[in-house]
């Protein structure tokens, strides 16, 4: 972990960093944008899963539903990696050397594996998850594991403030 | 006598153990970000629509009924969560402008959806598409999407000016 630390020093002590911590609103209000695209995937996720579940609107099939809400899950999260990578370079140390952190990508990467464990059968056969042939467990299972890790994705990110590293 | 009542608040008991205990505040912090996402999100939901810009093929009422009963379950936690955040530092909270002014757009974003609901949505059940959808309505929509996005902005710059992990 030497060389980790050793990057995170070097980073902290690059202009681009330097500017960024010397500048009193660039964390809040990168912070804010981050948040608000986590609040877009958050919705989008919880809505998408309620209705995998059988719970949401009944109303219109799931194909419709997950074609309302997939664009809000996947077009934030360029921007969530943008913010998150402005905000490591302002703290390096603050998540890179930070268990919770690398939790909280681990948890990113199974988010996105359960959403295409979805996403790709649907794109296949509109009806795979609520047609007549009785996937109704399975659809549960998935849109349980898909609320459970974004709600972690959440708690790791506020996490990541309260766990002291160095 | 109003900070007499915020002094004892935060010397009641659950208050006191929120602020000394060595996690309880980053857990009820946590789930506070989570039900706020959710109401930022799904709220955006339906004045994304009121706008014309997202779920342009639904009607007004069908996307408010099945995201409103979301976004006040979400409030409802959030405003729980929020309150118990307050009452473990009250006399700092309520000395913080951002705090006030959150407040004062909350107060703001709950006053702009009770002008909807009683005066310009009363006949949104009509409002099939989006051209069916009157200007006003779309301006009540705009709004809110801003009042939301600050609220989200003053929320995050709280923790920034009292001292707090951030």
């Amino acid at each position: 972990m030497q060389s980790l630390e050793s990057f995170c020093t070097w980073l902290a002590a690059t202009p681009v960093s330097q500017a960024f911590q010397t500048t009193e609103w660039v964390i809040p209000a990168v912070q804010t944008v981050h948040i608000l695209c986590v609040a877009a995937v958050m919705s989008s996720v919880l809505l998408t899963d309620l209705r995998l579940a059988g719970l949401g609107d009944r109303s219109q099939p799931f194909a419709a539903v997950a074609r309302r809400y997939l664009p809000f899950i996947w077009w934030p999260l360029p921007v969530l990696l943008a913010t998150g990578t402005i905000l490591i370079v302002a703290e390096p140390g603050r998540a890179l050397q930070n268990p919770v952190f690398v939790l909280k990508m681990a948890l990113l990467v199974s988010a996105a594996a359960i959403t295409l464990a979805w996403q790709l059968p649907l794109a296949r056969n509109a009806s795979f998850w609520d047609g007549p042939d009785g996937r109704r467990p399975a659809a549960r299972l998935v849109a349980l594991a898909s609320i459970l890790v974004w709600v972690a994705i959440v708690f790791a990110g506020r996490w990541i403030a309260y766990i002291q590293t160095n | 006598m109003l900070d007499s009542w915020l002094q004892s608040l935060q010397d009641s008991p659950p208050a006191t153990a929120i602020r000394e205990g060595a996690t309880l505040f980053p857990w009820i912090e946590c789930v506070h970000v989570l039900a706020l996402t959710v109401v930022v999100g799904s709220i955006a939901v339906v004045d994304l629509r009121l706008i014309g810009w997202a779920s342009r093929d639904r009607s007004v009422g069908e996307v408010s009924a099945t995201t409103l009963p979301i976004t006040w379950s979400a409030f409802a936690v959030a405003l729980l969560t929020g309150s118990l955040l307050f009452s473990s530092n009250a006399t700092t909270y309520a000395h913080n402008i951002f705090f006030q002014l959150k407040m004062a757009l909350i107060v703001a974003a709950g006053a702009n959806m009770g002008l909807y609901h009683l005066l310009i949505g009363r006949d949104a059940r009509q409002w099939r598409t989006v051209a069916d959808t009157p200007v006003r309505a779309r301006i009540t929509g705009a709004v809110s999407l801003c009042l939301w996005v600050a609220v989200v902005a003053f929320g995050r710059w709280i923790g920034f000016t009292i001292n707090a992990p951030t």
